[in-house]
C-alpha cells in the first residue's frame, strides 16, 4: 500500500528547568500517515523486537503495566486484567504492525486526544512531570519494539 | 434442524457462551453492583448521569466494616476528637467547648457545606482550615500539622456531627473562580502517565484498573479509614497520592489549587450523604 507522504519528525525536546539535567531528547522516528491513520512504519531500534520479553514488559507495573487497562488472554496466568480499555485479544488483526507501534508510542495519533491512555515513548507536552521521570519516556525503544512484537503475535 | 430446536441450539449456545465468557473475561473478584444506587443530579447540565458514593464501589465486606460503628476503626478517631474537643490548649485556655459548647448541636451541618468562603480572608476555607483558624486566633494555640492525628481526628469528628446530611456547598457569589479552579484542575492531566482526576473517575468508574475497582472519586466519605494504610486518610493526602502515582507532582495539601479541587469534589458528590467516617479499601 503507498504511503500518503507527510512524514513528520517527532520527539521534541523538553521545555523544562530540569531539561540540561535530563535525558537527551528522544531519536527522531517518522511518522507517516497512512489511508488517514498516522503509523510508524520503521522499527526505533536496529535490534528485532522480542515477543517474550515484550510479555515481560507488558505485564510490569513499572513498565508496560498493559493489564491494567486490558484484558489479555494469553496472559491469564497473572491476576487482575483491567477493563477500562478494549481486551488486546487478536489486537493485530485489527492494526498492523506500524499503526501498534504508532499506538503504544504515542496513541492520541490514532484515537485522537481524548483516549487516557497514556503515550509510552513521548517527552514532550506533558503537566507537572516528576522530576526523576522528567526527559524520560515511560518505555525505552527497545521496549517498545518488544510489546510492539508481542503484540502483533496476538492473532 | 426444525426451526425449533434450532432456536432452542443458539439459546443454548449463547448461555454457555456467555458464562464461559464470564468467568474467562474476568479473573478479579466478583465486582460490586454499585449500578442503581446513586442519586439523581441537580440539573441536567450536571457531569455525571447519577451520583454514587464510593460506598458502593467497595465489597459487601467493606461495607459491612463501615456498617458497624463499634467495627469501624475510623470511630477511634471519632473518640479522640470528642476528648480532644473539651482539652483547653492554647495561651487563651480556651477549648472548642468554650466556644461553641456540644459539637452535636452546634457543628450539626458543617462539614456538609465546606469548604465555605471566609470574608476576612478572601477565599474559601476547608474544615482542616477552619480549625486552625480557631486554634490559632481563638485559642491562641499552636495550629496542627496537616496530616497529624489531632488535626485529621477533630476534622473526623466535627465532620462527622454531619453525617447522613447531604453535601452541599456553595459555587456562586466569590466562590465561582475556585469552582472554575477546581474543574479546570480536575480535567487538566497529570505526570508522565497524562490522565487527570476526570480521566478515571468521570470516564472510568465501574471499570477495573487491574485490582481497583474505579469509583467516582466522590469526597462524602472524608477522612476515610483506609484498610491498605490502617489509618484515617484526609482528603488532601488521597489527592496528592493520585497525583504521585500517574508520576506528576502533587500539589500541597491545603493550598489553593488542592482547596479548589476540594471544592470541586464536593459539588460533583451534591446530595450524597456525608459518610464520616467511611472506610474504603
Amino acid at each position: 500500500m503507498k504511503a500518503l507522504g507527510c512524514v513528520v519528525g517527532l520527539a521534541a525536546a523538553v521545555v523544562s528547568p530540569a531539561a540540561s539535567q535530563a535525558a537527551p531528547p528522544l531519536p527522531p522516528f517518522s511518522v507517516v500517515v497512512k489511508d488517514g491513520v498516522a503509523t510508524i512504519p520503521a522499527p526505533l531500534t536496529s535490534e528485532p523486537g522480542d515477543p517474550k520479553a515484550g510479555a515481560t514488559v507488558v505485564v510490569d507495573r513499572q513498565l508496560g503495566n498493559c493489564l491494567s487497562c486490558h484484558e489479555i488472554d494469553v496472559l491469564r496466568g497473572e491476576e487482575f486484567h483491567g477493563d477500562v480499555g478494549p481486551p488486546l485479544n487478536g489486537v493485530a488483526k485489527r492494526w498492523d504492525t506500524a499503526t501498534l507501534r504508532m499506538i503504544v508510542v504515542n496513541p492520541k495519533k490514532v484515537f485522537g486526544e481524548d483516549t487516557v491512555m497514556p503515550a509510552f515513548y513521548r517527552v514532550d507536552g506533558l503537566n507537572r512531570v516528576r522530576p526523576e521521570f522528567v526527559g524520560k519516556p515511560i518505555l525505552t525503544a527497545q521496549q517498545v519494539e518488544d510489546v510492539v512484537a508481542f503484540l502483533a503475535a496476538l492473532k | 434442524m426444525s426451526p425449533r430446536l434450532a432456536l432452542c441450539a443458539i439459546v443454548l449456545l449463547a448461555i454457555v457462551g456467555g458464562a464461559v465468557a464470564i468467568a474467562w473475561g474476568r479473573s478479579g473478584p466478583e465486582r460490586p453492583h454499585w449500578e442503581g444506587h446513586g442519586i439523581k443530579p441537580p440539573d441536567k447540565d450536571f457531569p455525571l448521569p447519577e451520583i454514587v458514593s464510593g460506598y458502593w464501589f467497595r465489597t459487601k465486606e467493606t461495607q459491612a466494616i463501615q456498617d458497624d460503628d463499634f467495627n469501624n476503626p475510623g470511630f477511634f478517631a471519632v473518640e479522640q476528637g470528642e476528648e480532644l474537643w473539651s482539652k483547653p490548649d492554647g495561651a487563651a485556655g480556651k477549648s472548642c467547648a468554650s466556644c461553641h459548647q456540644d459539637a452535636a448541636t452546634s457543628m450539626k451541618g458543617v462539614g456538609a457545606a465546606m469548604p465555605k468562603w471566609r470574608e476576612a480572608l478572601h477565599k474559601p476555607v476547608n474544615l482542616e482550615q477552619q480549625i486552625n483558624i480557631c486554634r490559632t486566633e481563638r485559642m491562641q494555640a499552636e495550629p496542627w500539622k496537616f496530616g497529624s492525628a489531632e488535626l485529621t481526628a477533630m476534622t473526623t469528628y466535627v465532620r462527622f456531627q454531619s453525617r447522613g446530611m447531604p453535601v452541599r456547598v456553595r459555587i456562586d457569589g466569590p466562590m465561582a473562580p475556585w469552582f472554575e479552579r477546581g474543574k479546570q484542575l480536575y480535567h487538566t492531566r497529570n505526570g508522565q502517565l497524562d490522565l487527570a482526576c476526570a480521566s478515571c473517575h468521570e470516564k472510568n468508574y465501574g471499570r477495573n484498573l487491574r485490582a481497583d475497582f474505579l469509583s467516582q472519586g466522590q469526597s462524602n466519605g472524608f477522612p476515610v479509614y483506609r484498610l491498605r494504610d490502617q489509618r484515617l486518610v484526609p482528603l488532601h493526602e488521597r489527592m496528592e497520592g493520585c497525583i504521585f502515582d500517574v508520576r506528576g507532582i502533587p500539589y500541597a495539601p491545603l493550598s489553593d489549587e488542592f482547596l479548589a479541587l476540594e471544592l470541586y469534589l464536593a459539588w460533583r458528590g451534591t446530595g450524597l450523604p456525608v459518610e464520616t467516617p467511611a472506610v474504603r479499601n
